[in-house]
């Protein structure tokens, strides 16, 4: 939007420019040479009228270029091919078309063509260095605004996340098992504590920006499974498979968290009897694969539409990380509801 | 001596409401529950005097296991942060306790019940609370219904319509007649707007099962739909069913 009410801008003042440019020039051709009007009006618009279209082929050839010293030489190469194009063909046009039989007025145009050749090649190189410097601005400032937006969404998100991790539901009816194994096994209510401090210390801390090993964050989810698993121990069972090849690989933190999260949720509130929760990481092409499987009841339970199961927090930040809808997945496969999320890793 | 029922899905919060009843000598558990199955099977069985109930469980939460039971006896909550359950409870608690709760709270929570027990005799008001507009989220998209000793769990989407019928709901799904012990404002406010209107006094229609509407007599229309029923449309019902459905 912007850049079009920029670009409607540019093309006002250029147009302003531009007939000022032909008016001056008719003018200095008419005091100085002493040509008729008309001929010096052709001359000026024809000539104007060249260097405007090479001026805009400049303006949209500059688009595609970033701005670098290797553009300066493009641009230098482009500008001068330009002008010279226009000298030639404003001389051939000129001779060929108008005013033969006008000898003052054909002896000028012989006499000039260098001199005009090295205007147009000025007017040109200066409207390719505007064009480069401003599609340089507007690059910067869509860049800006992206970066702005990720920033204040990745925030949004760490406090979605916290709260989301803060559940209540979860907190306190951990708290609630604490309290309950203090009376029975003092010890076992120790480690809890100790198991559910780190957890909450671990996502209070955590910056939302920060790129974290898979190592770190299994080891992160590993505390909430524990601490799940002594609510649910009875029922929960999990999984944790990786392969040697993700060694080292990063993904945004606590980003997996969420997704466990609803899968034990599903998992444990949409069935009864034992669950198993399985987390799978791979490493394919150059991504990092992470599926987390939880069973479900799709007799009595249908996820909502797309990703479904509370998930679009998770493909929002990875879109905002990534600009790609398409990391994150589900699947149903009879019982089984699989969450697959890919992860790019810096090159 | 008086017996008593534990339905929580988690052990541990199990546990410590046990160890709490110690005290108790004329309270004895003689059941523990994992979820609402078991606790519908073990109150038909055993007739408890008090239960402790959790909210959230696996499939069905409390307040539906409750739904299931012609007479539920005296039920106090045992649940973790609620909002919904909160309000309810504000409203018409006989008592609640909230996760994690103390010793203290827990004993005047059953002391409470026993003075209640012992002069009356009678049952609390659970049912009142039961009834309340306050349904958990997960209520709005599915229906519990018992059938002999099956405990059915219908998703809203397979509902075709509801027919009243006494004190009863019929409610057809594409496959099947099933009754609840509800009334048809109950499920005219609990069932989401957009997808179900009350067309008549005694029927409410899934919209999305409505293949024709036609003129009956003056006023009143019929409608037909997908499984070959022909529910009447009165008055009123035929200018919601428009607006629903955007004409």
């Amino acid at each position: 939007m912007q850049l079009n009410v920029s670009a409607k801008r540019i093309f006002m003042v250029g147009s302003a420019w531009w007939i000022l440019l032909v008016l001056f020039e008719t003018y200095a051709l008419r005091t100085t040479f002493g040509f008729e009007w008309q001929v010096a009006l052709a001359d000026a618009a024809n000539f104007n009228l060249l260097v405007a279209t090479a001026g805009y082929i400049m303006f949209n050839s500059m688009k595609f270029y970033q701005a670098s010293p290797k553009t300066m030489i493009y641009l230098l190469i482009w500008s001068i091919a330009l002008a010279s194009l226009c000298a030639v063909l404003h001389r051939y046009l000129m001779a060929s078309y108008f005013f033969h039989d006008n000898v003052p007025y054909q002896e000028y145009l012989a006499g000039s063509h260098v001199i005009r050749g090295l205007f147009a090649w000025l007017m040109i190189g200066l409207i390719g260095m505007q064009s480069s410097i401003w599609f340089y601005l507007q690059e910067q400032r869509a860049s800006e605004k992206r970066e702005q937006e990720t920033l204040k969404f990745s925030r949004e998100a760490e406090l979605a996340t916290l709260r989301q991790q803060l559940q209540p539901h979860f907190l306190f009816n951990s708290l609630n098992s604490i309290s309950a194994l203090a009376g029975s096994k003092p010890e076992q209510a120790r480690l809890m504590i100790q198991q559910l401090s780190d957890f909450l210390r671990g996502t209070i801390k955590k910056d939302d920006q920060q790129f974290v090993t898979l190592d770190e964050e299994l080891k992160h989810l590993q505390l909430y499974l524990e601490i799940e698993k002594v609510r649910f121990g009875h029922r929960l069972k999990t999984e944790i498979v990786r392969d040697e090849e993700t060694a080292g690989l990063t993904l945004p933190s606590l980003l997996l968290q969420p997704v466990v999260e609803n899968a034990i949720k599903f998992g444990l509130y949409d069935t009864v009897g034992e669950i198993v929760i399985r987390i799978d990481a791979k490493a394919a092409d150059k991504q990092l694969m992470i599926t987390v499987e939880n069973p479900f009841d799709p007799e009595t339970s249908r996820p909502r539409q797309g990703t479904g199961f509370g998930l679009n927090s998770v493909q929002r930040r990875l879109y905002l990380l990534y600009a790609r809808q398409d990391l994150l997945s589900t699947k149903m496969t009879g019982p089984l509801f699989q969450t697959e999320i890919k992860i790019p890793q810096p090159a | 001596m008086m017996n008593v029922i534990l339905i929580d899905d988690e052990p541990l919060a199990r546990s410590i409401v046990a160890e709490y009843l110690r005290d108790f000598a004329e309270l004895t558990v003689v059941q523990e529950c994992n979820d609402g199955f078991e606790g519908v099977k073990a109150i038909a069985q055993h007739k408890p005097d008090l239960i402790f109930l959790d909210i959230q469980m696996p499939k069905i939460n409390g307040f539906e296991m409750l739904e299931l039971i012609e007479q539920p006896p005296a039920v106090i909550f045992t649940t973790a942060f609620d909002e919904y359950a909160i309000k309810a409870f504000e409203a018409h608690a006989i008592d609640y306790l909230l996760k994690p709760f103390s010793k203290d709270r827990f004993a005047k929570a059953v002391q409470k019940w026993l003075a209640n027990h012992q002069t009356s005799g009678a049952k609390p008001a659970t049912n009142a609370l039961i009834n309340e507009e306050v349904r958990q989220p997960e209520e709005r998209n599915r229906i519990v219904v018992k059938e002999g000793s099956n405990i059915r769990i219908i998703p809203v989407h397979e509902i075709v319509y509801l027919e009243a019928y006494d004190d009863y709901v019929k409610i057809f799904t594409a496959k099947e007649m099933l009754l609840k012990k509800k009334t048809m404002s109950f499920y005219e406010q609990s069932l989401d707007t957009d997808q179900f209107v009350r067309v008549h006094r005694s029927y409410i229609l899934a919209v999305s099962q409505i293949t024709r509407i036609e003129p009956l007599e003056k006023d009143t229309h019929l409608a037909l739909l997908k499984n070959g029923a022909k529910i009447p449309l009165s008055k009123t019902g035929y200018v919601k069913l428009k607006t629903v459905l955007g004409l």
